[in-house]
Parts: C-alpha cells; sequence; structure tokens
C-alpha cells in the first residue's frame, strides 16, 4: 500500500471499521422502524448476537498492531516486527513440537515444555499455541466475509439497481451478464477465477465476490423494477428531482432491509466456501479452513492428534452457527412476507 | 409456446457463447500461454522447449482475431469447445475426452442416489416440520436444520472416516470398485455423508415454499369444506409446492455430471470431480476449462428445461 507498510493499513482500517460500527448505531438508534427492529432482534437472539460480538472484538484485537516492545528473551518473532494484540499476548509461547491441551511434558518424546500446563488447547506440530491460532483466524474469516462483501454488494447494487432503474440496453447487458455467471456452476467459477488471477487474500476475495454478486443483483433488479413503478417515485419525477436523487433518495433506502439480510446471508455461505477452498490448496493463509486442512492428516496418528482439529472446527461451526441464527433473525424481523402471522 | 421455445433456446445458445468468452478471457488473456507452459514445465524450463510445448498443444498462436483472422486462438478455443474436442490435457498430454468417459459412471454411481435419497429424506422431513408450523416441534425442526448447515462439509467428511478408520475400522476408508456387488460398500459413506451436509438447507427450503402455499386461500377453502390436515399437506400443499421443487432438483442434476467434489476426492472415487480437483493440484488448465465448459453447459440446458417443463406441470404458466 503506498508508502504505507501493511500493518498500519491494517490499523487504518480497524479504525473505518470501528467508525462504521459507530455510525451504524446511530442510524439505527434514530430510525423509529430500524430501532424497532433491533430491538426485536435483541429480544430473541441475544446469545448468537453477542457470540457474533465476541468473534468481532477477537478479530479487531487482531487487527491493531504496532512495533517494538518485544522483552529481549523472546527469541521467536523477527525484532522490529509489527505484532497485534493478540500476538503479543501469547508472546512466546511457542514450544518445539506437539503437546496435548495444559500439558506438563511434549506429547512424543516427553521432554519438559518451556511453558507446562499453560497450553489450553495445546500446541501444533511447530510448536505453535492452538488456542493462538485458532484467535487469529477470527480475524481471517471476518476478512474473507466482511471484504468480500464489501466488493460484491455495491457491485450487485450498481448493477441490479441501474438495470431495474434504467432498463433498455443496458438492462439486457446486465441481466445477459448475470445470466452467464449464474450459467456457471459455483465452485468451478471460482477454482477458475483463482487459478487465473493468483492465490493471494484479495485475489481469493475478489473471485468469491464475482461468484457471489449476481444472486443479489439479480434481486435487486427486480426490487428496482417493482418500486420504479410505484407512486411515490413517479411523484418524485413529477417534481423534477434528477435520476440520481431518485435513485439515492427513493429507490435504495427501500432495498436497504434486503442489503442487510443478504449481508449476513452471504457471510456464512463465504466463510464455508474458504474452507473448501483452503483444502484444494487455493484458499487464504491463516484460516481456519488452512487449520482443518493442515490437521485432518493428524486424526491418522497413534496416538491421535485431536486438539488441532476440533479447536478450528469448533470455532468455524460457532461462527457460521451464531451469524446463520442472527441471518434468520434479521429476515424475520425486517422481511416484510414473514411479517405477517401464522395462519 | 412455439415463438418462446425458440427464443429461450437461442438466448441459451448465447450464453453458451457468453461463458465460452468468460473461459477464454480467464485461460488466455489473464493466463497468458506462456505461463500456463512455465507452470507444467517448471520455471527453469529453457526457452525452447517452452517453444516446443507450446507448439505441441496448439498453444503458439496469436491470441485475437484482429491479429491474424484465419489463426488465432479465440476462434480456435469456440471451434474446439463446441465441437467437443477437448484436446490434451495440460499435465500429462492424454486426452481429456477419454477422462471425462471414464469419470462419468462413477460420477454417476455416486451422485444418482444422492438425489434421490435426498429427495425421499428431506420432502417427508419438510412436510412433518411444515406440519406442526408454529409449534414446539417446528422451532426444533429448523434449529436442527441450521445447526447441520452451519458444519462445513469437510468436517462432515473427516469426521466420517474417522469414524470409519478409527472407531468401527471398516477398510479401505476410500476406493470404489466398478463391480454392481461391491459399489454399495465403497459408496454408503459418501452417500451418508452428503446427505447430512444437504438435508438440512433442504428442508429449511422446502418448508419456506410449504408454509408460503399454506397461507392460500384455496387451502382454507379446503379446511373449510372438511378435508383431514394429512390431506391438505399432501393433496394441496405438496401439489402446489411442486414448482419450486422441480426448479431446485433440475437445477440439481448437472452437479450429477459435475460430482460432488469433495466426496469424490475424499472417498476415492474416480469421477468428474476426481478429475478437477486433480487438475488443479496440476495445474492442468485445458482440462480445468472443459470441466468448467462442460459444467456450464449441463446447467444451461437444465435452466432450459426447467423454464419450459414449468408450462407443463403449472397449467397458471402461460407463455407470452
Amino acid at each position: 500500500m503506498m508508502g504505507f507498510e501493511p500493518y498500519v493499513f491494517s490499523n487504518l482500517v480497524t479504525v473505518a471499521v470501528l467508525i462504521g460500527l459507530g455510525l451504524l448505531v446511530r442510524v439505527v438508534r434514530r430510525q423509529r422502524l430500524w430501532n424497532e427492529a433491533a430491538r426485536q432482534l435483541w429480544d430473541r437472539r441475544k446469545l448468537a448476537i453477542v457470540l457474533v460480538g465476541i468473534y468481532l472484538v477477537i478479530g479487531l484485537l487482531d487487527s491493531v498492531a504496532w512495533k517494538g516492545g518485544v522483552p529481549e528473551d523472546v527469541v521467536d518473532v523477527l525484532p522490529n516486527a509489527p505484532l497485534t494484540l493478540i500476538d503479543r499476548v501469547f508472546l512466546g509461547t511457542k514450544e518445539a513440537s506437539y503437546s496435548a491441551p495444559l500439558a506438563l511434558v511434549e506429547f512424543y518424546g516427553a521432554a519438559p515444555l518451556r511453558r507446562p500446563g499453560t497450553h489450553a488447547l495445546g500446541t501444533d506440530i511447530l510448536g505453535r499455541d492452538v488456542l493462538y491460532l485458532t484467535l487469529k483466524g477470527a480475524r481471517v474469516a471476518l476478512l474473507i466475509g466482511g471484504l468480500t462483501s464489501l466488493i460484491a454488494i455495491p457491485l450487485a447494487l450498481l448493477f441490479g439497481v441501474g438495470a431495474g432503474y434504467f432498463g433498455g440496453r443496458f438492462d439486457d447487458f446486465v441481466f445477459f451478464l448475470i445470466s452467464t455467471l449464474a450459467s456457471m456452476p459455483g465452485l468451478l467459477l471460482l477454482i477458475a477465477l483463482i487459478m487465473a488471477m493468483g492465490r493471494d487474500t484479495l485475489s481469493v476475495c475478489i473471485a468469491l465476490g464475482v461468484t457471489s454478486w449476481v444472486g443479489f443483483c439479480r434481486l435487486s433488479r427486480a426490487e428496482t423494477l417493482k418500486l420504479r413503478e410505484l407512486d411515490y417515485v413517479s411523484a418524485a419525477r413529477a417534481l423534477g428531482l434528477s435520476e440520481y436523487r431518485i435513485v439515492v433518495r427513493h429507490i435504495l433506502p427501500n432495498l436497504a432491509h434486503l442489503i442487510v439480510i443478504t449481508f449476513v446471508l452471504m457471510f456464512s455461505g463465504l466463510v464455508l466456501s474458504e474452507v473448501v477452498l483452503s483444502w484444494l490448496g487455493i484458499g487464504v493463509d491463516g484460516s481456519w479452513g488452512q487449520m482443518i486442512d493442515g490437521a485432518r492428516n493428524e486424526l491418522s496418528r497413534e496416538p491421535i492428534i485431536w486438539w488441532n482439529i476440533a479447536a478450528a472446527g469448533s470455532a468455524l461451526f460457532g461462527l457460521i452457527l451464531a451469524v446463520n441464527i442472527v441471518g434468520d433473525g434479521i429476515r424475520d424481523v425486517l422481511d416484510p412476507r414473514t411479517q405477517k402471522g401464522p395462519t | 409456446m412455439g415463438a418462446y421455445v425458440i427464443r429461450r433456446l437461442l438466448y441459451g445458445v448465447g450464453v453458451v457463447l457468453g461463458v465460452l468468452f468468460l473461459l477464454f478471457i480467464l485461460f488466455f488473456a489473464v493466463t497468458k500461454p506462456e505461463d500456463i507452459a512455465r507452470r507444467a514445465l517448471g520455471e527453469k524450463a529453457p526457452p525452447e522447449v517452452i517453444e516446443q510445448w507450446m507448439v505441441n498443444h496448439g498453444y503458439d498462436r496469436p491470441l485475437w482475431p484482429w491479429q491474424d483472422l484465419d489463426d488465432n486462438l479465440l476462434f480456435d478455443h469456440y471451434r474446439k469447445m463446441l465441437t467437443f474436442e477437448f484436446g490434451l490435457s495440460d499435465a500429462d498430454d492424454s486426452p481429456i475426452i477419454d477422462r471425462i468417459a471414464a469419470g462419468i459412471g462413477p460420477s454417476l454411481a455416486l451422485t444418482v442416489p444422492l438425489l434421490f435419497l435426498g429427495l425421499l429424506v428431506s420432502i417427508p422431513l419438510s412436510l412433518l416440520v411444515a406440519f406442526f408450523r408454529e409449534t414446539y416441534i417446528d422451532r426444533m425442526g429448523v434449529f436442527l436444520c441450521v445447526l447441520a448447515m452451519s458444519v462445513s462439509m469437510l468436517l462432515y467428511i473427516i469426521g466420517a472416516q474417522f469414524l470409519i478408520g478409527k472407531i468401527l475400522r471398516w477398510y479401505p476408508i476410500s476406493g470404489f470398485d466398478p463391480t454392481l456387488l461391491m459399489m454399495p460398500r465403497f459408496l454408503a459413506m459418501p452417500i451418508i455423508v452428503g446427505l447430512l451436509g444437504g438435508v438440512g438447507g433442504d428442508v429449511r427450503f422446502y418448508r419456506t415454499v410449504f408454509l408460503e402455499e399454506s397461507s392460500r386461500d384455496f387451502v382454507r377453502t379446503a379446511r373449510a369444506k372438511g378435508a383431514s390436515e394429512p390431506q391438505i399437506m399432501t393433496r394441496h400443499i405438496l401439489r402446489n409446492a411442486l414448482i419450486p421443487i422441480l426448479t431446485n432438483v433440475v437445477l440439481a442434476i448437472p452437479f450429477l455430471f459435475t460430482g460432488a467434489l469433495l466426496l469424490e476426492a475424499f472417498f476415492g472415487i474416480p469421477g468428474l470431480g476426481s478429475i478437477t480437483v486433480d487438475a488443479i493440484a496440476a495445474n492442468d488448465f485445458a482440462t480445468l476449462r472443459t470441466m468448467v465448459f462442460i459444467g456450464s453447459l449441463l446447467l444451461i440446458v437444465g435452466q432450459i428445461a426447467t423454464d419450459l417443463s414449468y408450462g407443463l406441470v403449472d397449467p397458471r404458466v402461460r407463455f407470452e
């Protein structure tokens, strides 16, 4: 990043995320509709929301980094490497090789550990603390879900709303584009994109974005087609408002609930896709998918090394489950179709 | 109707051409033929070897028609794919079409039972959940579905293999035998895992469909004239919900051929999914783009079939 070191950028992103969350809370508090929805959601899905919050806090703690402050006796980090808060908590916990959770000696060979009894989830083959790796995976997962949605949703809105509102040639083009993309099996297209673009985090996110924007694009196009014909839009047009203003003030706010629902439901799918990509060898470094992939053969060792895969698997399951439950809750609260009572 | 069918078919042809163009962009324009050669032969390959390899694989021509109208890779790509002349693998020079022919059988042996058992399990389950709507059973069912959906497929597979290999001690944990008698032994576990992974999402989807139908006027009428609840469920709701179910099934058919990628690779079933996974590991771009093309082609045919079959199943649908 032009002149920046990556860690500075990561800090800036953290600040941006915090500001974004603050703005979100402000908007939700001010508008009665959203305020009401948020209260209902909180009443119904407290546990899941708290769980998502915990993941978010861990992810943010792992995004704030600075240099220096490493004690002299710590040897396994580069001097002058930027370290995050989570890195600092686990500084110097690296062992030589495997150890079981809370063990006092190494798993094979029974050599004494440097820090006996402190590895709550054991260590992996390189002696890295599994709890540490698992916590670090939270940031990667949030990054995959968040960054990809930030690529996919604006793209889908731009094309979907544009096509729906303006129609004509542009609509034909967009419709052809989304039918073409929708005709390619998702996973295969994803693999093709990553193989062609390279295998770093950003291209994985772009590839995930390209393969996941189609559904929402179709949805927002259909919604815009409906909204365009409504009386208040005709009224706005009759009053001489510019096209831009009509789209931003009269169409987009009516898509807001769809954006929120799509974001949450898309998120878990993206994180799960990354796990498959990790297994194919084209995933993102440091993700739970890579931990699971790296640990799957260790289950066939004798005695079994289970804590690695159990930790990554549970962390993944916890996040996906919590996000799915919150997503369902948001849909129930916001989607007018599920608002009507049971028959 | 006739005009609609023709229009729909023509649009399908257009989409096929679009898919091929996208593949060309990805596998020729973004990843240049020299890159493919270099990945196949290694970074240190001398230029003349790379040159020879590109000649052998037909990559030694200009990319675009405006560079050479008669002999360019774009037209060549279209011609080869549309005539199913897929050429040689980039990794080991074997004909791609032979591998595909060998892979279809095992893929179908896994995915056809998976599709039908999936329907057999998820439709009754979702009817049951929808029947007990707004009760404890319904909420429990939906929660179980979300639970099942939240587990990564990879974890299901690893768990199943651990179960077979370590606890039940069934050997082998993966493999395939094309004889009819031995096949079930190797296919049982992948099918069970596939069902576990898919049933959650399916039940939830079908439940929503059934609930939507159950708030229609004709259901109220049926209830008013004294039809029993199970009768309403099967005769009125299930029959009217067939359209979304049909869509779901037809769109799943292409994946019968391209196979369940993960299941095949993990359980050692030599189907099209395994071929794709091997192609990724070997940087075999020729095989990979062929697989993407075949998958897309089947999906497009499936989509057209769904659109046209609406008219057959639902008398309310009229083609203008």
